[in-house]
């Protein structure tokens, strides 16, 4: 007997908004909330624009010494975890912490204190053998990472399965994906998983300068994410965080949980064919799509939307429509696609589980939410992308992606509770 | 039971870039013999740092085992991760190329990333200005650099991720190709590798607390010991070829070194909570999977932290299901140091190489063990054992525990 | 007379994008194409950020992209800097 896994709380922390219900209803009306940057002086960089995140830590509940202690990354996972514990209603007091588990997915992880600790060792760059006497207590923790996931497991209370998952940009699918994982084979019944990524700081920012990756378009910010318009230059680098409680599915139904979605297929595969490169023909993508059905037991015919990467780079939105036709066929012409990275922009490892909670909040509410920014479509990208203005539609079946550097291509299926309307 | 979630999962190839061996033979070579990879850094001049002895690989020639043209993008530590996995295909004979793409997978855990690397690009932009940071920075730092960079290299497109969970994630990683591998990919390339011996990767290690300060190589960590003074961060790691039974038997080109019979992994709870740590529950769980019974384990690889509080905590941990002496226990990381992600698949390998050769390697530098630890700590010498079934341990800062265990495979 | 040389942009090529033993130097091959040298399109710019560096001279993406050759580059760099 298959053990199913279903989500019963979100929380997030994405640009424009505050929470779940803000998030929700910037999608629904189609706003963007890219800016020019503003956390440094972004002129010497190529790409000026950002998604950024008006994060107040103190308001947000975060103690003094947490705010000290943590990276900012991990302020926002620790957030978006006690939000999405409130809203599963489940009583993690009264729950076995051995069988509660963390799965983080991050990219890049502490890069904001990891950039903030050089500047102050090396005296902005001045020193290559750094001065260990203006050591921060913290640096390990930014040096190896894994204190994210344990800082959201000291939040919930969780002594089962615990690790970081950190596939570059499709981190957010793959870390929830694990969780399904380890829920399905027994080793967890809860499992408190998510992403997290705050890499608007200037070295990130100019690595992707260095490879063209992130859009030029600094005269315009609120529209500079354009995904599968034909005027697209690139992505739009942001921030953000979303968290949730899984939940094995009878035990959830016993206790009457409010259930979002089943996760029903997960797969990931890799290109292995460049660390940034795409090949056009969307192989791995659509294998990965096939394999997530599969494990679904469902026919690409079943699915209603697809949450598209649609980061708003030439080569990935030719890929990945290249890759919903070859594993949909026909219907991919079908199938309203839409990116919100054209709204929330690119928040690398994060943007897979903000992807999720979108396409959750989707199939609660039956509305698709729109691509923005789109008013004419690339002549190579020719499926529906949902330009603008948001659909109500019922959805029995979502597929979300992502595609990253390493090669990774995920691909997950969330499917409508049974019993529920909307 | 059986099925495709149950069926076994070996080991069909090592790959070791340790500091005391370049190879798994040189490896254990060393290890029986009890020496060390320990030494004063030499990548650069640590002298004005509190502590400078590290366990530091030499006589790796990156441009005789990376092609030229991976070399410009390419961080220490992907260079070895890279070398390793090179090693552990050709041990396990497999020719990628004839086998089906999505039927490999790759699973790597990293600590620390390409830290050197990206030092490199953080001075750059700090000092020279960002026109100056290189495209390669992007890849060559993020945590998937060596699952993505072994994936490409070998053609392998099947199911791949990389951990990251401190010095338990290479543990993780090959409880998760396991996993992988009963989900149905046929061969999984498995385990970690970590460096970050530039000055800030260095520091940063140091701002742990846990490093020792002694400067006599052979005294500087000592795990166990009623003078154990912290341990000494090492670079480099293991990479294995791990194959479902099936599919390794369909091959059979290969030695099967053993199997990956058992993997659990747990938390500990808060800082300050009265509740017990997760050490014990993690090996308990390894156990219990693997369907083996504390009295059929015939060896225990340590954590080995070379703290005092560490080490009765791990000692509580072991004595608590084995009893008091009940298991031989040993430590060979106190020849190479600690070595992140690369620790738990390193010690992995000890394990299936003592299964081969009947022998437990010791801990080196070891005398006094408290008696209160109730250890059968393997001291000085290598101990002749048959050993058909192994526990690992692995512990990660702020509370991952990962086990794992390792049984013989006999015909 | 020509600012940049071919053997400029070898020891560039090679500094950006490693050397194989088996390929041909560029110095050899300069009518050859970066796809058949081995040269992929992240290699070709970081080693166009690093003329510009070194050079002092401004190379637009698009006429970067549009050399396929050791020589149509160099012919970019020595036009842009005889103009500049």
């Amino acid at each position: 007997m298959t053990r199913r896994v279903v989500v019963t709380g979100i929380g997030v922390r994405a640009p424009g908004g505050r929470g779940v219900k803000e998030f929700w209803d910037l999608l629904t009306a189609g706003r963007t909330a890219t800016r020019r940057i503003s956390f440094f002086d972004p002129s010497p960089y190529r790409s000026q624009v950002a998604a950024e995140i008006d994060f107040d830590a103190e308001s947000e509940g975060l103690t003094p010494r947490e705010i000290r202690r943590m990276d900012r990354a991990a302020q926002f996972a620790v957030v978006c975890a006690r939000d999405a514990v409130a809203d599963s209603g489940l009583d993690f007091a009264a729950t076995d912490p051995h069988r509660v588990g963390v799965s983080l997915g991050s990219a890049v992880a502490a890069a904001t204190s990891l950039e903030r600790e050089y500047r102050v060792l090396s005296g902005d760059g001045a020193a290559w053998e750094v001065d260990h006497r203006y050591l921060s207590p913290h640096m390990y923790d930014y040096l190896v990472p894994s204190v994210m996931p344990a800082e959201v497991a000291w939040t919930v209370g969780a002594e089962g399965p615990a690790a970081m998952v950190s596939n570059g940009c499709t981190s957010g699918i793959d870390a929830v994906g694990h969780a399904v994982q380890l829920i399905r084979e027994g080793s967890a019944d809860v499992m408190v998983t998510g992403a997290s990524d705050t890499p608007i700081t200037p070295i990130v920012v100019a690595c992707f300068d260095a490879i063209k990756a992130t859009t030029p378009r600094n005269d315009d910010p609120e529209h500079a994410s354009r995904p599968f318009d034909a005027s697209r230059t690139g992505f739009v680098l942001a921030e953000g965080a979303a968290v949730f409680v899984l939940e094995e599915y009878e035990s959830a139904r016993r206790r009457g949980a409010h259930v979002y979605a089943e996760i029903s297929g997960y797969a990931t595969r890799c290109n292995a064919y460049h660390m940034t490169g795409l090949k056009t023909d969307g192989r791995e993508m659509a294998e990965a799509i096939r394999s997530a059905l599969d494990e679904s037991r469902l026919d690409g015919t079943a699915i209603d939307y697809i949450n598209a990467h649609g980061s708003g780079t030439k080569q990935n939105d030719r890929h990945e429509t290249a890759a919903f036709k070859r594993s949909l066929g026909d219907h991919a012409y079908r199938t309203p696609i839409s990116s919100i990275k054209s709204m929330v922009g690119h928040s690398l490892g994060a943007i897979g589980s903000i992807e999720i909670a979108a396409s959750l909040l989707a199939i609660e509410h039956g509305v698709v939410p729109p691509t923005a920014n789109l008013h004419s479509a690339d002549p190579e990208c020719d499926l529906d992308y949902v330009p603008l203005t948001a659909r109500e539609r019922r959805l029995d079946a979502v597929l979300t992606v992502g595609s990253g550097f390493g090669g990774f291509q995920s691909a997950m299926v969330l499917r409508r509770p049974e019993g529920a309307t909307a | 039971m059986t099925g495709p979630h149950h069926e076994p999962v070996y080991v069909t190839g090592i790959g070791v870039i340790a500091p005391n061996g370049l190879g798994a033979q040189q490896y254990w070579d060393a290890t029986l013999e009890g020496r060390s990879g320990i030494a004063p850094l030499t990548r650069f001049d640590a002298s004005a740092y509190p502590a400078a002895l590290a366990g530091q690989i030499s006589g790796f020639e990156p441009k005789d085992h990376i092609p030229g043209r991976l070399l410009p993008q390419t961080d220490v530590s992907t260079r070895f991760a890279l070398a390793a996995a090179d090693w552990a295909l050709t041990d396990a004979k497999v020719d990628a190329g004839s086998l089906v793409d999505y039927e490999m997978g790759v699973v790597t855990s990293n600590a620390s990333g390409g830290f050197d690397f990206t030092h490199r690009e953080f001075n750059k932009l700090w000092a020279q200005g960002p026109q100056l940071v290189s495209v390669y920075e992007s890849f060559a730092w993020f945590y998937a650099v060596n699952t993505g960079q072994i994936s490409i290299r070998h053609g392998m497109r099947g199911p791949s991720s990389a951990l990251v969970a401190d010095q338990a994630g290479g543990l993780d990683a090959i409880g998760h190709a396991r996993r992988t591998a009963r989900r149905g990919t046929r061969l999984v390339v498995a385990g970690g590798v970590d460096s970050a011996f530039d000055p800030w990767g260095w520091v940063s290690h140091l701002s742990s607390g846990g490093v020792s300060q002694v400067t006599d190589p052979a005294r500087a960590y000592t795990p166990f010991d009623s003078a154990a003074a912290g341990w000494i961060p090492g670079e480099g790691g293991a990479i294995l070829v791990l194959e479902r039974a099936e599919a390794a038997r369909a091959r059979g080109e290969s030695q099967i070194y053993g199997e990956i019979a058992g993997y659990a992994s747990t938390f500990d709870p808060p800082p300050g909570s009265p509740r017990p740590p997760g050490l014990r529950r993690a090996a308990e769980l390894a156990l219990a999977d693997a369907g083996v019974t504390p009295a059929e384990v015939d060896v225990v690889f340590a954590d080995a932290a070379g703290l005092a509080g560490l080490d009765r905590a791990e000692a509580a941990a072991i004595t608590g299901i084995f009893g008091p002496h009940g298991v031989p226990v040993t430590a060979p990381k106190a020849l190479t140091g600690r070595l992140l992600s690369g620790g738990g698949p390193l010690d992995v390998v000890s394990a299936l190489l003592s299964i081969r050769d009947g022998v437990l390697p010791a801990t080196a530098g070891t005398e006094d063990v408290p008696g209160d630890y109730g250890l059968d700590l393997v001291l000085h010498e290598p101990r002749a054992a048959r050993v058909a079934t192994a526990l690992i341990l692995a512990r990660g800062r702020w509370g991952f525990n990962s086990a794992v265990v390792v049984r013989a495979v006999r015909d | 007379m020509p600012i940049m040389t071919i053997d400029d942009l070898q020891r560039i090529l090679v500094s950006c994008a490693g050397e194989d033993d088996a390929t041909a130097t560029v110095t050899d091959s300069a009518g050859r194409r970066f796809d058949d040298l081995g040269y992929d399109s992240l290699a070709l710019m970081e080693t166009a950020a690093r003329i510009e560096q070194e050079f002092g001279v401004k190379l637009p993406d698009d006429e970067v992209n549009d050399a396929r050759t050791p020589q149509e580059l160099l012919d970019l760099v020595n036009g842009r800097l005889a103009t500049a």
